[in-house]
């Protein structure tokens, strides 16, 4: 990589000694751009290659089903999706309330290739965008990083963020979520709007309010960009760096992007009514008035604009306050003062957890860990600092915004651990531009020294011809002077064109360049660690790809002393669904496999991972957390027929329900106040084991994912993920039967037993039910007659003997009440064996009802004998 | 009294050599700057009549204001850009200004449209 870096980190007169060479320079950053197109893409294989081409997680698959949708029916019928197999009854309209974005995009892709005759399925589609996208994002870098600080640090940031662990995390194949595309979309908006800064073209404005209706579509992480853009204007109207090309930068953006926010469905008029928008229209007023000043300023003698000034002021200020007035008014007036949830929690990082427990209880919605900087942006960390020094040298509007940039996204990674993806290409681009500056300074001292060497000798050579003395007391000044000429040997070969591209950094570097020259070996040892350390982070990001991100979370493997074990569990649950039960049958479940079930089994589902209605979901964190009876009800209120519950303690996997139950019993306590989370904790400790309190023992979580558990390991009942005992070992289920149970016992699925039949007549206390083969035992029932008495009864018979009674083949036919988990295999031995069965009773039968007639005949001879 | 006096002479004065600095600009920017100002104009009638009438078609309402201020913006623009005094944009041609000036009011326009409901 050195190598490469050195040609092209130095487009400046050390290097370019020819315009054939500056060609050959950009023709090698092209292959280089190229291969880090590749990089990115194949280091995001890994999943593909360990595990198979699937669709990952939750959120993925519900992207993957409105792909689908999308493919199958069409734009217009993808906006006006009205999707009534989610929130039953309540159902969801969809066109209206997602990011269409990447589904548009991955839609797009798809159609393409049909009309080129290449059969990819949309599934493969789906897989591979995110992989695609994310070289696209690592070319957007390189652009960004160009702008700012030149190709050098834009290759080196390009690298960086092709294989930067805290995109990989979210964009490996078959990570399908709004992201992938976004970081994407992020990077470029901001490369539009810094080159429409540096040229003050109103095409890339154009284009850069065109990208940020693509950001707006797929994410809607997209208010960073709009609160971002407008503290970078103030910034610099405030720092006095106002230019008209900030005026053209910014200005068409807003209008033409608030409008283009707004046609995005499911931005609407929030896009002029919320305040986290507020902040781009006073930046918008702010940015008019300055203009104005300074064009008044521009056409006025200074002595008349004091004047102008003062008049101006004593006026605005008046007006000011009003309109401060006025906003603070509306902002007031309107609900939650104007700001969603998500963005009030990311001002108050505690706001979610007092208030928003359903925003709380998602782990990536929690503030990170240090050890998770390092796991996700691992050395970077240590060379962002030295990136926004070389930022500052010099300080343009650029590198002012990429400073902002990162400052505040390492302000939101605090918040939450999810918007580490926003600070990654920040991240990126400052150690990009830091590595740069750094094999810039090393490369040029070596240069420098190699130049020196060759240089001594050609004068000691002409010390020799010419006789005059070079004396060593002077080597500090000739230095000076070697150096000198070292630079003004290329500006002299080089053509005047070349000249004046390379005018600005060659007088930057007057300027710099006699204190960064270092002596030879330390450059030598600094660009030997350099490359250290860039080894050691391709070392991590390529681990972290294949590790740490690539597990598609519905396929699970372990290590373990006797090999590889695969738990395919979440996926033969699904396809047990979707083959056994009817096609309108609703499942509940956690929302977490809500999204799953709907793509996968084809089921309505009660809530899914779209958690657009608290209440629904509080409705089923009540059912879990209630007794069986109460839940019951509520689940045959929503006409539900089976539960499905995620249990790892069979196998330790860790993030199952039961780790998840106090969620449940939150968001429930947090809508129906009979639910309380004191009740599930004892001493303030959530445990399982025996120590457990009565509530938590009895609640319908407890007894689905620990019924029949104890018999998996011979009366002990270890749950492997909370290591301990379980607290009930023995129990059985009045509400609900097991129907099944996957093959590591990940997932279970009971059905609700049916509502009992009201007994006609007298109600016994056993309260059995009595079913009738016919009306004409009714009647006889009703009429109180004894089965036993009566003679053409089944009871009559076998206690009168007539028929046969005690034999073995009864005992197959009795009813057993235990559910068997699906087997193939036995299902077809049991059709089997019941035509031998049959066979062979009814020879039995035979054979009883000969020996009866035989013996009915010698009865009757020995009675007449 | 006095400084009341002092102020409306110096209004007067700022107003008489606003006057005259203006009046040397060049007539393709005043007509740019009579494009503007009847498009912040436009926009400001549509403004009071939302105060008036209420903003019920809310999205025939954004598009008419944002129509006008986005086209008065985008005039500032290519008026910025073809100032000869500017120095910013002097190896900008004129009508390469123009051409951009066109494509944009070109998307503004289209978004409108789709936008108008």
């Amino acid at each position: 990589m050195a190598v490469p870096l050195d040609t092209i980190t130095k487009p400046t007169p050390a290097s370019s000694t020819s315009t054939l060479r500056f060609a050959f320079g950009n023709v090698l950053a092209f292959f280089i751009l190229l291969l880090i197109g590749v990089l990115a893409f194949s280091i995001r294989l890994f999943s593909v290659i360990k595990y198979e081409s699937v669709i990952h997680e939750f959120d993925p698959y519900f992207n993957y089903r409105v792909t689908q949708f999308l493919t199958k029916n069409g734009i217009y019928d993808f906006w006006n999706w009205f999707d009534d197999r989610t929130w039953y009854p309540l159902g969801r309209v969809i066109g209206g309330t997602v990011y269409p974005g990447l589904t548009l995009t991955a839609g797009t892709i798809w159609k393409v290739l049909q009309s080129l005759n290449i059969p990819l399925s949309v599934e493969t589609v789906c897989v591979f965008t995110a992989p695609v996208f994310s070289a696209f994002a690592a070319w957007a870098t390189y652009l960004l990083t160009k702008e700012v600080k030149g190709t050098g640090a834009g290759l080196t940031a390009a690298v960086l963020l092709a294989m930067v662990p805290s995109y990989i995390s979210r964009s490996v194949a078959g990570s399908y979520d709004n992201e992938a595309v976004a970081i994407f979309a992020l990077i470029f908006t901001f490369y539009l709007y810094v080159k429409t800064l540096n040229t003050g073209s109103l095409f890339y404005a154009t284009l850069n309010s065109i990208s940020y209706f693509y950001m707006v579509c797929s994410w809607g992480g997209y208010t960073f960009i709009i609160n971002l853009i407008p503290m970078h204007v103030l910034l610099c109207i405030v720092t006095g760096r106002y230019s008209s090309r900030l005026y053209i930068a910014y200005a068409p953006l807003v209008v033409l992007g608030t409008l283009l926010a707004a046609l995005v469905p499911v931005v609407g008029f929030n896009a002029v009514m919320t305040s986290e928008h507020f902040a781009s229209f006073l930046v918008f007023i702010v940015i008019h008035v300055v203009a104005l000043a300074y064009y008044i300023k521009g056409i006025l003698s200074p002595k008349m604009f004091k004047v102008a000034a003062t008049l101006v002021v004593s006026v605005g200020l008046v007006v000011c306050c009003a309109v401060i007035a006025v906003l603070v008014a509306v902002v007031a007036s309107s609900p939650t003062k104007g700001w969603s949830g998500r963005s009030l929690s990311l001002l108050d990082p505690t706001y979610a957890s007092k208030y928003i427990p359903i925003i709380a209880s998602v782990s990536e919605h929690q503030p990170p860990t240090w050890p998770s900087y390092f796991m996700d942006i691992n050395v970077l960390a240590f060379l962002v600092p030295a990136g926004i020094i070389a930022c500052f040298s010099p300080l343009s509007d650029a590198s002012a915004f990429v400073i902002l940039y990162l400052v505040m996204s390492v302000y939101f990674s605090g918040v939450m651990v999810r918007l580490m993806l926003v600070l990654a290409p920040a991240a990126c681009i400052m150690s990009g531009i830091a590595l740069s500056e750094a094999f810039d300074v090393f490369t040029r001292s070596i240069k420098f020294y190699i130049s020196s060497l060759s240089e001594s000798l050609q004068t000691d050579a002409g010390d020799i011809v010419s006789g005059n003395n070079a004396s060593p007391q002077n080597d500090v000044l000739k230095t000076d002077k070697r150096e000198d000429a070292v630079k003004e040997r290329p500006s002299r070969k080089n053509k005047k064109k070349d000249k004046e591209i390379v005018e600005k950094p060659s007088v930057k570097s007057k300027i710099e360049k006699r204190p960064l020259v270092l002596p030879v070996e330390a450059s030598f040892f600094a660009l030997f660690l350099t490359v250290l350390l860039g080894a050691f982070y391709v070392v991590h990001s390529v681990w972290a790809a294949a590790e740490a991100y690539s597990a598609p979370s519905i396929v699970l493997t372990s290590h373990s002393h006797d090999g590889l074990h695969v738990f395919d569990d979440f996926r033969e649950a699904y396809a047990w669904l979707s083959h056994n039960t009817e096609v309108d049958d609703k499942v509940a479940s956690w929302w977490d496999y809500g999204y799953q079930t709907t793509a996968m089994a084809n089921r309505t589902v009660i809530v899914d991972n779209n958690t657009w209605n608290n209440t629904h979901i509080a409705t089923v964190g009540t059912a879990m957390s209630s007794p069986e009876k109460a839940a019951w009800e509520i689940f045959n209120s929503l006409d539900v027929k089976y539960v499905l519950v995620v249990f790892g303690g069979l196998v330790g996997y860790p993030s199952d329900d039961i780790n998840k139950f106090l969620w449940m019993v939150r968001i429930g306590g947090g809508v129906f106040p009979h639910i309380k989370e004191p009740d599930y904790l004892r001493d303030g400790q959530y445990r399982i084991d025996s120590q457990a309190t009565p509530t938590m023992l009895n609640s319908l979580m407890y007894k689905l994912s620990y019924f029949r558990f104890v018999e998996t390991d011979g009366g002990k009942g270890y749950d492997r993920v909370r290591r301990t005992e379980i607290g009930k070992k023995y129990f059985k289920l009045t509400h609900f039967e097991e129907v099944f149970t996957t093959h590591h016992w990940m997932v279970r699925i009971y059905k609700l037993k049916p509502q009992k039949n009201r007994i006609r007549g007298k109600t016994k206390k056993s309260r059995s039910i009595f079913r009738f083969c016919r009306s004409k035992c009714h009647k006889n029932f009703k009429m109180k007659r004894n089965p036993r008495k009566v003679k053409w009864t089944k009871a009559y018979r076998r206690l009168h003997g007539k028929d046969m009674t005690q034999d073995s083949t009864f005992e197959f036919e009795r009813k057993r009440n235990r559910p068997e988990r699906y087997d193939r295999n036995l299902t077809e031995n049991t059709l089997k064996a019941i035509k031998t069965i049959d066979k062979v009773r009814f020879r039995r039968e035979e054979t009883h009802h000969k020996n009866r007639f035989s013996q009915l005949i010698i009865g009757w001879f020995g009675s007449i004998n | 009294m006095g400084k009341s006096a002092t102020t409306k002479d110096d209004a007067q004065a700022l107003f008489q050599s606003l006057r005259s600095a203006y009046s040397a600009t060049p007539t393709n920017l005043k007509i740019i700057d009579l494009y503007v100002v009847f498009a912040v104009f436009t926009a400001l009638i549509q403004v009071v009549y939302m105060a008036i009438v209420g903003s019920f078609p809310f999205n025939s309402f954004l598009s008419g204001v944002l129509s006008c201020v986005g086209t008065a913006v985008l005039a500032v623009c290519l008026r910025i850009q073809v100032n000869k005094e500017n120095k910013e944009f002097k190896d900008l041609p004129p009508e390469r200004a123009f051409a951009d000036f066109v494509l944009c009011n070109l998307v503004l326009h289209l978004v409108i449209m789709n936008f108008l409901g």
